[in-house]
């Protein structure tokens, strides 16, 4: 029963994992640029819904018709006039500049909010539970957050196959060049996928806020799992990525059942052996070499 | 002195001693500036320690001004502050800059063994006296390689012990009803390795007291999931739990036991629950949870510098920030109290062996307590009271810490006895 359990709690957190990550392949899938500020981003984003909550006397749910847009504005702004400025100069520059936003973002919350611990409170659904049989209770939160992931995902999904914007994404992943003979302003292009990217990034925020507490500097610690996760179930495939989560979280958790000082080994293996089986990831498009 | 530092040799030396020569010599109109350096963590993870900082110094600006009478004479004081960024090579490194460039007589570090400790081992190697506080004695002395036979030269510390932290918790548990079996949270961290540590740490005091302890094993901080330490601990019918974790990981943990249906009766925890903003984040859960206590408003002790009562303290501090009073504030304040207290006692400015035996002859009577470095576990360590916490509604804040346990500093008063956890 314990390891039907930890398998059941692995799937769930699975769903959190991928909720990070997604925003993170996005941008990876897409321009092919590491954010190394994701994390910082997540908790940014927490913040203002801690800052939308106390305005309008919302919940942290509600909070966050404000707070996707206001993302998804920071996101295209940042793309087209700085981001993009990195772009076409190799694979260092974006590294360092996003690296600089981490840094910048972690002090400019310090200097706001100080660091004091916070939390967004979403009241009894954060501690309710469903009891399946004897031991076993799923908890309706990460339930939540595994269903949210899931429809953010299924949502990007859809609308990358199904409309013309997707369609102008996936051509301007594959080529730049072409994509703007066919009249696509490819920089347009790059800025709305940054906003789509930031606004689940918002949604993450959001979900990490109501979870556990946060404070400004806790960001870095989430982008390794993120990356991960991203890794493993392959660049520029967002199912891949919910899929990437749940072998990680189930990968954990049964680790931390042997021995919790397994958890994190047992996770790292699962990442190389993906690596070294499929080093592409598990559901990455073929790549045709230019 | 400097002449024969000056003939050890050496181009290090020789520019030390050579800075020593300068100070020493003596001071063209008004008497010489005492410098005293002081790092904390402003910036970073360990930020919450250094929060109060800037109200503590503000309010010693009348003694600072008046500076401090050496031998009889007036000497003004220069105060240098730096950020150690909850970073240990940036704490060194300021703190060799505050000594090389700073040409400071004194330091003063506080706040957890990631900053007292690389600054203390600066102060060492360059001789310069340090009083450190608000980190445990165990690490700071053991982790920097200290040999109890010998202790150190040059730094000092103040603040309580590991025995004593095991010695509050398990008073407090004896104080309810439970079948004494412990689930313990180590996270894979400095703390986590000292308190878990099989010899020196938690299990061989609970196994002599008949406490039972489940240990599930070392995990990395920041974690996202606890189903396997909550699944042991329901297995073994657990029923006190502890730990030293960071905040967010006790969030975690608690929000998980809740949902897995997990109540222990007692639930004491070190570092997560020390800030009032950490349990207020808790949300309603945050009632009842217990923690150690170094130092409170009802502590019945009051500053030698400004004769300000432990309570007046907290409640200059709460209308000049609006913030509730935190534990490191004491500590803090008393920094600059041993501090004040050596340096007037010291005999001759710039003499960094007279105020190094004048730290040495401490015996100040502070807003944390009676400092004494005569009668320590180990020479350099001085050992301040520790009581036990227990968080409940509050009256002006979400949440109050009430004094529940005070067996092994009965001069501290409680302010009720520990309530069951619902």
């Amino acid at each position: 029963m314990d390891w039907v359990n930890a398998l059941t709690q692995g799937l769930l957190l699975g769903g959190l994992y991928a909720l990070f990550a997604a925003g993170l392949s996005l941008v990876f899938g897409i321009m092919r640029v590491v954010n190394l500020a994701h994390g910082d981003f997540i908790i940014l984003a927490a913040f203002l819904s801690i800052v939308v909550v106390g305005v309008t006397g919302v919940g942290p749910f509600l909070s966050l018709v404000i707070v996707v847009p206001l993302m998804g504005g920071l996101g295209y702004g940042l793309q087209r006039g700085l981001l993009a400025r990195t772009l076409d100069r190799g694979v260092l520059p974006p590294l360092l500049v996003t690296f600089g936003l981490s840094v910048i973002i972690q002090n400019l919350l310090l200097q706001t909010f100080s660091a004091d611990d916070r939390r967004l409170d979403a009241g009894d659904i954060s501690t309710a539970s469903i009891s399946i049989a004897g031991q076993l209770a799923i908890g309706w939160y990460p339930l939540v957050v595994f269903l949210v992931a899931a429809l953010a995902i299924a949502g990007l999904q859809g609308l990358f196959t199904r409309t013309a914007l997707g369609r102008a994404f996936r051509a301007t992943a594959d080529d730049q060049e072409t994509v703007r003979l066919m009249g696509i302003d490819n920089r347009h292009t790059y800025g709305l996928a940054v906003a789509i990217a930031f606004g689940i990034v918002a949604v993450a925020g959001v979900f990490l806020g109501i979870r556990t507490t946060f404070s400004p500097d806790i960001g870095p610690g989430r982008l390794l799992v993120a990356f991960e996760t991203v890794v493993i179930g392959g660049l520029g495939s967002l199912w891949g990525t919910l899929v990437g989560g749940v072998i990680l979280g189930t990968a954990h958790t049964l680790g931390a059942k042997v021995d919790p000082a397994y958890r994190e080994l047992a996770g790292h293996l699962v990442f190389l052996l993906v690596l070294l089986v499929r080093p592409q990831g598990l559901f990455a498009k073929p790549v045709r070499e230019a | 002195m400097t002449r024969r530092r000056f003939l050890k040799g050496g181009a290090a030396a020789g520019a030390v001693a050579g800075l020593g020569a300068l100070r020493v010599g003596p001071a063209r109109g008004a008497e010489r500036e005492i410098r005293i350096g002081y790092v904390s963590p402003r910036t970073g993870p360990l930020a919450g320690f250094g929060e109060a900082d800037e109200f503590i110094i503000a309010g010693l600006e009348k003694a600072l001004a008046d500076g401090v009478a050496i031998g009889g004479k007036p000497h003004p004081i220069k105060l240098l502050v730096k950020d150690s960024q909850s970073n240990p090579n940036r704490a060194a490194e300021v703190a060799s800059d505050l000594i090389l460039s700073g040409k400071i007589d004194l330091m003063l570090v506080a706040s957890t063994p990631e900053t007292t400790n690389p600054v203390g081992d600066q102060c060492e190697l360059n001789e310069v006296p340090c009083i450190s506080s608000v980190a445990p004695w165990q690490p700071w002395f053991f982790g920097r390689g200290g040999d109890p036979a010998k202790g150190f030269k040059w730094t000092y510390h103040f603040f309580w012990g590991l025995e004593d932290i095991i010695g509050v918790f398990t008073d407090l548990w004896q104080t309810v009803p439970t079948n004494k079996k412990v689930g313990a949270l180590w996270p894979n961290d400095g703390d986590g390795r000292a308190w878990g540590d099989p010899e020196r740490g938690f299990a061989p005091a609970l196994r002599k007291l008949g406490f039972a302890m489940v240990d599930p094993g070392f995990f990395k901080p920041l974690l996202d999931d606890f189903s396997a330490q909550i699944t042991a601990f329901k297995n073994a019918k657990v029923e006190i739990v502890t730990g030293v974790l960071i905040p967010p990981d006790f969030t975690t943990f608690w929000t998980q036991a809740r949902q897995q249906g997990f109540r222990p009766k007692a639930v004491t925890v070190g570092k997560a629950l020390l800030f009032p903003r950490s349990v207020e984040a808790l949300g309603p859960t945050g009632d009842g949870l217990t923690t150690e206590v170094w130092w409170s408003p009802n502590h019945p002790f009051k500053s030698s510098l400004t004769g300000f009562t432990s309570r007046d303290l907290a409640a200059r501090y709460t209308s000049a920030t609006k913030k509730q009073w935190t534990q490191p504030m004491g500590f803090i304040h008393a920094l600059f109290e041993v501090a004040f207290d050596a340096l007037s006692r010291a005999g001759k400015a710039g003499d960094r062996d007279a105020l190094r035996e004048a730290i040495k002859a401490t015996s100040a009577k502070t807003i944390v307590g009676d400092i004494s470095w005569a009668k320590g576990p180990v020479g350099n360590v001085a050992k301040t009271p520790l009581v036990g916490g227990q968080w409940g509604k509050g009256k002006q804040f979400a949440y109050d810490l009430t004094i529940v346990s005070n067996k092994r500093a009965p001069f501290i008063p409680t302010g009720g006895t520990l309530r069951g956890m619902v």
